[in-house]
């Protein structure tokens, strides 16, 4: 997964048109010469085997894979027309940007209207994996400490062992990852002590970073105590080979993140891309999703517990793509991460 | 409008025609107020997003800034899946938001700085390609050198509004559908008990027998008394009618028959005191003449008599081995004269009583019997006798010459005579008199041949009772 800055979009109406770029591409040529395009933020890696299981089923249909982030996706679709049939993308704010804006073309069938209410937005923004953010811990560093169970517990804790975790506790740099952006701000409208958690975090210099995956690393190599609002499938896949990391999920929310799907209105093919959607969400495609470590939405009534919040889709997630929103947090959350 | 065809339908159809019209009168307000409250509730939560939006614009080093609240926008999205559209200018310059969406003219939205705060306008127009539905406020800041004027936009598409819209239109219609089939039904009922009192009536009219003559004294709506009145005298003009006309055959059986009994008489004085020879056969011809009209008119009148009767009989208790005595008598004169002797065979012992017009049964018997002497040779013998087994028989046999096989079924008709009796002068209404009666009582008459000898023989079965 990639994020980066797409603040400027909002603002960049007037500004020269810049190309989007694209990061890999791999193109599965088919029986035909009939093309789906895709545009993804997800890697290839990750989303090979549920191209292959879709060409199993549709052996003629050939299937183009773009990867870039999701501030590209972003330019590609708001700001360059670029033709796509399908865009998949984690960031589900800026999804919901190019659905309310008009960018996106609806599309019904029996497998869309079997999703619950909070995975679907006006027929045009479908979530197919969930992700929730948690926290990484090093077992090393922690030791005998009590492992704390939600966010005031951690507080404490971190108060009362400045020492032991100063320079060792990391979380995104929401400055430049969306991603870190999106936790971070749901994390503000939920709760009152992130500001507190934010502050004493700033306080013991916390890393930043830009990615999980990275985050989680250093957790592994012992280089860092704690993580805070990392990717729970990428946690739970270095975990099942790294006995030294423990993954903890808050007990008093957790926000879960979907993965979503939207056909362009500049789609070529949208009857396939409905198809491919339609497999996303089939038990077959679901069950891959879970193979390759993406947490599938269905069936909806696995919610693990009553702490999982997903993130409402829905034109709530577009105040803080306002600029000035997006400035004001900003500064806020520099004022009190970066205090050196 | 069409007369004939059934006042109940007519009634029911307009009662449904009223009905429709209510009920689609009924559906139109009823989607027409329930829309009215749909986009009030648009509206209302319009104007508390803006209205958010507003309270959260704070002044910053003389800067208008915003700290666009989630509410503002998740509240639109709490009710429907809408495109939500928002912008906020201050002074004519953009602060956030979509910078193309449409700021209504000032002078229209009644949204100049002394209207005072907070007074939403409402607009609906098309924006990318959808129609929306916007709302405007106004709010003034102070930026420590000036009062800005800042505008708060916000719009959202209608489609939440339109599934409202469907959905009240249905059950809308569901209600409307349903009160007009209970109208329906109602109005159906309705005409039914309205119609009643005429049914009533029609039944109690069928149900009098058919000399009932009486007039209709059964309590009716006062929209029948017309009606009722109507045939009321009606029945009266026919049964005076009736009568007037029973009276006149009466009385032209009686004024016919006298004189021409009193000619024959004479002609009959006359002929017994003239000597010569050829006068007497001319006069025995006359009296043969008179004696064939007297016949001929008194058959016609009966005739006529049985034709009125037996539609409105007037039964009484007959004893039939008297009536027949009685008619025995009548006829025996006439017999007489011909030698011809009547032996009239009644049981000694059984009651014979039936019920029956006596006025008819006497002109049966007499018609009858008075054919057999006409047809009987002299010096011949008739048979008459009553015998009781599943029902009445009466029959009269003689010894004359009996019918032709071929006659026998065009017998009964009127005016009909056998193909054997060319010389002998009669009406051809006896027997149908006869069988009019019989009929009239239900019974029926059979003619055929004198098993005893030859001859005819015509009976009368009647039925017991």
């Amino acid at each position: 997964m990639r994020f980066a800055v797409f603040a400027t979009y909002l603002s960049l109406i007037a500004a020269p048109v810049l190309s989007y770029e694209i990061e890999a591409s791999r193109t599965y040529p088919g029986t035909s010469g009939a093309v789906l395009r895709v545009i993804s933020t997800a890697d290839i890696e990750v989303f090979e085997p549920l191209i292959l299981a879709f060409q199993a089923a549709n052996p003629a249909q050939e299937v183009v894979y773009d990867v870039a982030s999701s501030a590209q996706l972003m330019q590609a679709l708001f700001m360059d027309g670029a033709q796509y049939d399908l865009a998949i993308s984690s960031a589900m704010d800026l999804q919901i940007k190019l659905a309310n804006d008009g960018f996106a073309q609806p599309y019904i069938s029996d497998a869309t209207a079997a999703l619950p209410g909070w995975a679907v937005w006006h027929d045009e923004v479908f979530a197919f994996a969930r992700e929730p953010a948690v926290i990484v811990i090093s077992n090393l560093h922690f030791g005998p400490l009590p492992q704390p169970e939600n966010r005031t517990e951690l507080i404490q804790l971190l108060r009362t062992h400045p020492d032991r975790f100063r320079g060792r506790i990391a979380t995104y740099d929401v400055r430049s990852s969306g991603l870190g952006y999106l936790f971070a701000t749901q994390d503000s409208r939920n709760t009152e002590t992130f500001w507190q958690l934010t502050e004493i975090m700033g306080r013991l210099d916390a890393q930043l970073y830009c990615c999980s995956g990275e985050m989680i690393s250093d957790v592994v190599s012992g280089k860092l105590a704690l993580a805070y609002n990392v990717l729970g499938s990428y946690a739970a896949a270095r975990a099942q080979e790294e006995p030294s990391i423990t993954i903890i999920e808050m007990d008093d929310y957790v926000s879960v993140m979907l993965r979503t799907a939207l056909i362009p209105t500049t789609a070529q093919h949208p009857e396939t891309a409905g198809v491919f959607i339609d497999f996303l969400l089939h038990s077959r495609g679901q069950a891959i999703l879970a193979e390759v470590g993406l947490p599938p939405v269905l069936p909806a009534g696995n919610t693990p517990g009553p702490a999982l919040r997903p993130i409402r889709l829905g034109p709530g997630l577009l105040v803080f793509l306002d600029h000035l929103r997006r400035e004001n947090f900003l500064r806020s959350w520099a004022g009190s991460i970066i205090q050196n | 409008m069409n007369i004939t065809g059934s006042i109940k339908r007519r009634l029911a159809l307009q009662l449904a025609a009223i009905a429709a019209l209510l009920s689609l009168a009924f559906f139109l307000s009823v989607r027409a107020v329930a829309e009215r409250a749909a986009e009030d509730t648009q509206d209302n939560i319009l104007a508390a997003s803006a209205t958010s939006i507003a309270d959260a614009l704070y002044t910053e080093t003389g800067q208008i800034r915003l700290e666009l609240p989630y509410s503002a926008l998740s509240m639109l999205g709490t009710i429907s899946e809408d495109r939500v559209y928002y912008r906020v200018i201050s002074d004519g310059a953009d602060i956030t938001g979509y910078g193309d969406l449409p700021m209504p003219k000032l002078e229209n939205a009644n949204l100049s700085p002394m209207r005072g705060d907070d007074v939403p306008h409402f607009e609906t127009y098309d924006y990318r390609g959808e129609p929306v539905r916007s709302v405007v406020i106004s709010r003034a800041l102070s930026t420590g050198d000036h009062a800005a004027q800042v505008f708060v936009i916000v719009a959202q598409t209608r489609r939440g509004l339109a599934a409202i819209s469907s959905q009240i239109t249905g059950t809308a219609m569901v209600i409307g559908a349903v009160f007009f089939c209970v109208a329906v039904g109602l109005s159906l009922l309705a005409a039914q008990n309205a119609l009643a009192p005429l049914q009533r009536l029609a039944s109690s009219i069928e149900r009098r027998g058919p000399n009932d003559l009486r007039p209709i004294t059964a309590q009716t709506p006062v929209e029948l008394v017309p009606l009722v009145d109507g045939l009321n005298s009606f029945m009266g003009r026919l049964r005076a009618a009736l009568t007037r006309t029973e009276d006149l055959i009466t009385e032209a059986a009686h004024r016919i028959r006298t004189p021409l009994a009193t000619v024959r008489a004479q002609a009959e004085i006359i002929h017994g005191n003239m000597n010569r020879s050829d006068n007497r056969s001319d006069l025995r011809d006359m009296i043969r003449t008179v004696d064939a009209s007297s016949r001929s008119a008194g058959q016609l009148l009966d005739h006529a008599m049985v034709t009125l009767r037996s539609d409105q009989l007037e039964p009484q208790e007959i004893d039939l081995k008297a009536m027949l005595s009685d008619t025995v008598a009548q006829l025996s004169p006439t017999a007489e004269l011909k030698d011809i002797q009547i032996e009239l065979a009644l049981p000694g012992d059984a009651a014979s009583e039936i019920t029956g017009d006596p006025v008819l049964l006497q002109n049966a018997f007499r018609n009858i019997l008075d054919n057999a002497i006409k047809y009987s040779a002299a010096e011949t013998e008739i048979k008459i006798s009553l015998t009781c087994g599943d029902e009445w028989e009466i029959s009269f046999a003689d010894q004359g010459r009996g019918f032709v096989a071929e006659d026998i079924g065009a017998l009964k008709t009127r005016f009909a005579r056998g193909s054997n009796v060319g010389d002998v002068i009669g009406s051809g209404l006896g027997l149908t008199i006869a069988d009019d009666v019989a009929r009239a009582h239900g019974g029926r008459l059979a003619i055929g041949r004198n098993s005893g000898g030859k001859g005819a023989c015509v009976s009368l079965f009647l039925p017991l009772i």
